[in-house]
């Protein structure tokens, strides 16, 4: 049989190897030209804990870690408990043998990996052992995983030989084991390599590139899970002549110091999770108020308060479009894939230049751990804007009008009070009506400069679309792929852009019968936001900490249109 | 801005001390204008929120760039600034509820950082603003509309705090001597690093020390205010802890240490160990 697809999960406890086998398997599979996504979970304590990883490999673009799992590696018998029920029929279960034993479960052998590992001198290479195994399973030629082993293990080090002939033994041995268990899965097909140049990475790291490719000139930021990846990557990365990068005190801190960083003339950023976002909400007023760019980053985990640290969720959109007190509906920018956290973090930083003022970009955990490939992004095809500066002489009037006017930076003429109080022309603090009434409507009218008509559609005539948002977008894309072969008349549609959305897709979607909106959230989120757009709007939530199955939205999506068009 | 501009409706009490902090900057500013070529958009006045962070408005002649951002943050806000550009020389003003309460936490980081600003806090001992509450530095069992019984918390000691956080200059002022005030700002605005002028600055309305301050020779009361004596050596840490011990305000630079490295010398070097790519070298990493 000829698999197309292939998803393998890996479970057992920090430490075992569980994140490096499904980084390492997407890793070699890409390199010949397979498509490759990870998903991974992490436990909430430092070292050990339960915890489990998901590849999947594809012949063609993977968009959703896949419900149906056609390996099981088992690390430990806690593992094999908890993920043995998600193995689809005919799937097989590996466990490992040098930690645990099964019996009567003629779907799994036994792997002693730990004993193999050892043989090949080389306790590192367990990963490979596991990979062989794999392979063994879907006849994926031995060649592509030596090929990749020898890519990957040559250093320039004195000891690269001896490494990598330690994992190309591991890789057979795991191999043969595989193959004297007597099971197999089937053959996968052959990669269609594509023909373009790619890169392999996670979702941080594709904000991070991102937005120093933009420009960003200034990083301040506070570690929080999920987004610390993005300040590290910042610590080692963003250097050179007018950059700078710190590790501050709190977010608190952080936003203050972007709106004066943003004030001086730089493009500023920070990462953050929902309880630093919290605290950031009086500083984002005041970028909004004082008209200062600068991006903050969300990368949102589950929950109020400390929440579900480590689990994904889809639940901050009201409070990164209304961050803050007063009248304030910021432009918000949420990434669905890796390649969309690259350009999206272009896109923000280019907003936040072109408005003046504060843009929240939006991304979740699981895309900020997630591992894919993508086309290499082409710097040369990105546009990178920047502000509109005062070049004129002292005496300006920064706020004069109620519309976007040039920004003046500070050592050059023009100097004004950029103030977080309601002000006049000059920055001055006023309470005056006829100044509170032009300065809230200049600020709302610069949003008009971000409308932009990007999006995706299908089946644009059908009179019911799904309309997932950030990473449920994977899911909702396979589970209407699956809905539309199965003949079903219903469209799709997809934005980075939820605020301001794009004109042109928000009209279609107030003349559908019935949007569906896939959410990780309870309250519904973005439905409610669009019904105050007068869309017909329905969400389909969950709040597992976990992403959606499309298994879960294909059923969903069927119920809501029978029951909600009757 | 005040006489230019009739539109902004914030007014100090007739007599608030802020006016003579005002006047002190004003004529550290002018000094700087004449002693240095750098034109007055090189520098900005960070403010905090209360009466004292209006003097941002208030400031008469030419007129610098200014930040009137949100309570307590003046401190971060100067640092972004700073570290954007530091060129430019940032002076933080603020009040004593700003700074040293909801504001209290920025002190250290920055102090730590040896971060090149100057921050004048203008302590009235109460919130002003808000309408009287006690402050950190309003007197024990002092009362106020927040604190009708008087304040049992003990009253804070804010230069005592800023010499324990490392601030690497710290003087104090008062503002009924705007002259002398002014060089004590030209200092701090000199110094490289962390600077912290503190000064007494009285609340005409809800907390009036200004005759405690200055004394009253007539009545026999001796002024509070004190100028420190010659030989105190501010290069001496601990007599820097001594003098802030000894009854009265002492008036002067009463801590100096020019050879801590600033924030942004230390960032220049530490640049130095880090390899320089752009995002196309940076994507490159990625390639497979
Ligand atoms: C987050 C926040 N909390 C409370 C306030 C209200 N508030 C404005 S000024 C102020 C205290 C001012 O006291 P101080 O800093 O000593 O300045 P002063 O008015 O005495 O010069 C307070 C509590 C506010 N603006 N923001
Ligand atoms: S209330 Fe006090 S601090 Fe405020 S303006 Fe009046 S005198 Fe000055
Ligand atoms: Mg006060």
């Amino acid at each position: 049989m000829q698999m197309r697809d292939f998803v393998v999960r890996f479970a057992g406890e920090g430490g075992q190897g569980v994140v490096t086998s499904a980084e390492g398997l997407a890793q070699a599979s890409t390199q010949v030209g397979y498509h490759a996504l990870t998903y991974a979970t992490f436990p909430s304590q430092i070292l050990g804990g339960p915890t489990w990883t998901q590849a999947r490999i594809s012949t063609e673009t993977v968009l959703s870690a896949g419900d149906n799992i056609d390996v099981l590696v088992a690390f430990n018998e806690e593992a094999y408990e908890n993920h043995r029920s998600e193995v689809r029929d005919g799937g097989v279960i590996i466990f490992n043998s040098n930690d645990f034993e099964i019996e009567n479960n003629p779907q799994s052998f036994g792997l002693p990996i730990d004993e193999l590992a050892r043989t090949t001198g080389n306790n590192r290479a367990a990963n490979m052992i596991v990979i062989g195994a794999l392979a063994h399973l879907v006849n994926m030629p031995q060649q592509y995983l030596k090929d990749f082993v020898t890519d990957r293990f040559t250093r320039g080090r004195d000891n690269d030989e001896e490494i990598i002939k330690s994992n190309h033994q591991a890789l057979d041995l795991g191999r043969s084991h595989a193959a004297e268990s007597g099971f197999n899965l089937g053959e996968l097909a052959d990669p269609i390599k594509p023909d373009y140049q790619q890169v392999m990475m996670k979702g941080n790291e594709a904000i991070s590139v991102g937005a120093i490719a933009a420009g960003l000139n200034f990083y301040a930021g506070y570690p929080i899970s999920p987004a610390t990846t993005v300040l590290l990557y910042m610590e080692r990365n963003l250097h050179g002549e007018g950059k700078f990068v710190y590790q501050v005190g709190s977010e608190i801190e952080a936003i203050t110091a972007l709106i004066g960083g943003g004030y001086a003339g730089k493009k500023a950023m920070t990462a953050t999770a929902g309880p630093g976002f919290s605290l950031m909400s009086e500083g984002i007023g005041l970028a909004w108020m004082s008209e200062v760019p600068l991006v903050v980053v969300d990368v949102q985990r589950g929950g109020p308060a400390t929440g579900l640290p480590t689990k994904t969720e889809q639940s901050d959109l009201m409070s990164c479009m209304y961050p803050a007190h007063g009248d304030v509906k910021l432009p918000v920018i949420a990434v669905g894939t890796v390649e969309e956290c690259f350009y999206g973090a272009v896109k923000a930083l280019n907003w936040a230049e072109r408005y003046q003022g504060p843009v929240i970009l939006m991304t979740e955990m699981a895309l900020a751990e997630r591992v894919q490939n993508i086309p290499r992004p082409d710097l040369s095809k990105i546009t990178v804007e920047n502000r509109l500066t005062y070049d004129g002489n002292n005496g300006y009037k920064r706020y004069e009008g109620d519309q976007l006017s040039p920004m003046p930076i500070p050592g050059r003429p023009g100097a004004y009070v950029a103030n977080g109080s309601e002000h006049d022309d000059v920055g001055d603090t006023t309470h005056l009506a006829s100044h509170h009434i032009s300065n809230t409507e200049r600020r709302f009218n610069k949003i008009e400069l971000l409308k932009e008509n990007e999006y995706e559609s299908q089946n644009p005539d059908s009179e019911i679309c799904i309309l997932p948002w950030g990473g449920s977008k994977g899911p909702a894309l396979e589970a209407f792929n699956e809905l539309n072969a199965e003949g079903m008349d219903i469209g799709f549609y997809y934005t980075m852009l939820l605020n301001p959305l794009p004109p042109e897709m928000l009209e279609q979607l107030q003349n559908k019968k019935l949007v569906i909106v896939p959410e990780l959230n309870f309250q519904g989120q973005f439905s409610s936001i669009l019904r105050s757009l007068n869309v017909n709007a329905v969400s389909i939530t969950q709040y597992t900490g976990l992403p959606f199955r499309v298994k879960d939205l294909v059923s969903e999506i069927k119920n809501l249109t029978e029951t909600k068009t009757k | 801005m005040s006489k230019r501009n009739p539109e902004y409706d914030f007014k100090w009490c007739p007599g608030c001390g802020d006016f003579g902090v005002r006047r002190a900057i004003e004529f550290a500013m002018i000094d700087r204008l004449e002693n240095t070529d750098l034109p007055i958009e090189n520098n900005v006045v960070v403010a905090g929120i209360g009466c004292s962070g209006n003097l941002v408005h208030l400031l008469e002649g030419q007129q610098p760039y200014g930040i009137h951002g949100i309570h307590g943050r003046s401190l971060p806000i100067a640092f972004g600034v700073k570290m954007a550009n530091p060129e430019l020389n940032v002076i933080v003003v603020a009040g004593d509820g700003d700074f040293l309460s909801i504001g209290g936490e920025h002190i250290g980081p920055q102090a730590a950082r040896n971060l090149n600003i100057c921050a004048v806090v203008m302590d009235n001992g109460v919130y002003g603003l808000t309408k009287g509450q006690s402050s950190p530095t309003s007197k024990s069992g002092a009362i106020t509309s927040s604190t009708p019984f008087g304040k049992i918390e003990a009253q804070a000691d804010p230069l005592q705090l800023y010499l324990t956080h490392g601030a690497t200059f710290v003087a104090s002022g008062f503002s009924g001597q705007p002259r002398e005030l002014a060089q004590l700002i030209t200092r701090g605005m000199n110094h490289p690093g962390f600077a912290m002028v503190h000064v007494q600055s009285p609340c005409t309305t809800y907390n009036d020390f200004f005759m405690e301050m200055k004394g009253d020779a007539k009545n026999g009361i001796a002024p509070l205010v004190q100028p420190i004596p010659e030989e105190h050596d501010a290069s001496n840490i601990d007599a820097a802890f001594e003098l802030i011990q000894k009854p009265g305000v002492p008036i002067g630079v009463i801590y100096e240490d020019s050879n801590v490295a600033t924030l942004d010398q230390k960032v220049v070097d530490m640049r130095s160990k880090a390899r320089v790519r752009d995002a196309e070298a940076l994507l490159g990493d990625f390639e497979f």
